[in-house]
């Protein structure tokens, strides 16, 4: 039920190639994460469409492997 | 639609403002669900607090509902609004404030 840090970074790259991400562990075990990503691919999009993306890009992982993840999505 | 998802687009048509979350606004069970209950008390808004841990089926059917993964979530006036982090920023920025206060 943990994800390693450089998984779930290249996981969040392979969506958002221009992304500027800063990645923090919360609890020092690999499951709670938070995430701020800088990225163009959110603009014009609202912010349930912004987490979508991102939950999308993570799809399997969020809930399963990974128990929490707070996410700040931030258009470039 | 199935039973359920029908139970949950009633629970949510029914009431203006509807979170779903883990234990109740008054004994919450998560630190998320919590959170978006105090916002929701400070703001002073009444809101329907429906406890997903006490049905599965309510737990991965809201998850179904609104295609999103994780508990909490908050409906305003039949529109899914988001999970803990877009509530807390939307809160921050005062988006949530003016979003509840404009009558529908």
């Amino acid at each position: 039920m943990a994800i390693p840090q450089d998984k779930l970074h290249e996981l969040i790259k392979n969506s958002f190639a221009d992304a500027e991400i800063e990645l923090t562990d919360l609890a020092g075990d690999n499951d709670h994460y938070q995430v701020r990503i800088t990225s163009s691919a959110f603009s014009g999009k609202t912010k349930v469409a912004q987490h979508r993306m991102v939950n999308d890009a993570l799809r399997g992982c969020l809930g399963d492997e990974l128990h929490a993840l707070s996410i700040k999505t931030i258009v470039k | 639609m199935s039973d359920i998802l029908l139970k949950i687009k009633e629970e949510i048509d029914a009431n203006e403002v509807v979170l779903f979350m883990k234990g109740t606004a008054d004994a919450p069970r998560c630190g998320f669900s919590s959170l978006v209950a105090t916002i929701l008390n400070r703001i002073g808004v009444e809101f329907k607090d429906i406890d997903v841990l006490v049905d599965p089926e309510i737990r991965q059917g809201i998850k179904d509902f609104s295609d999103w993964p994780t508990i909490p979530q908050l409906y305003v006036r039949g529109e899914f609004i988001g999970g803990c982090d877009i509530i807390k920023e939307m809160y921050e920025n005062g988006e949530l404030q003016e979003l509840i206060k404009v009558k529908g």
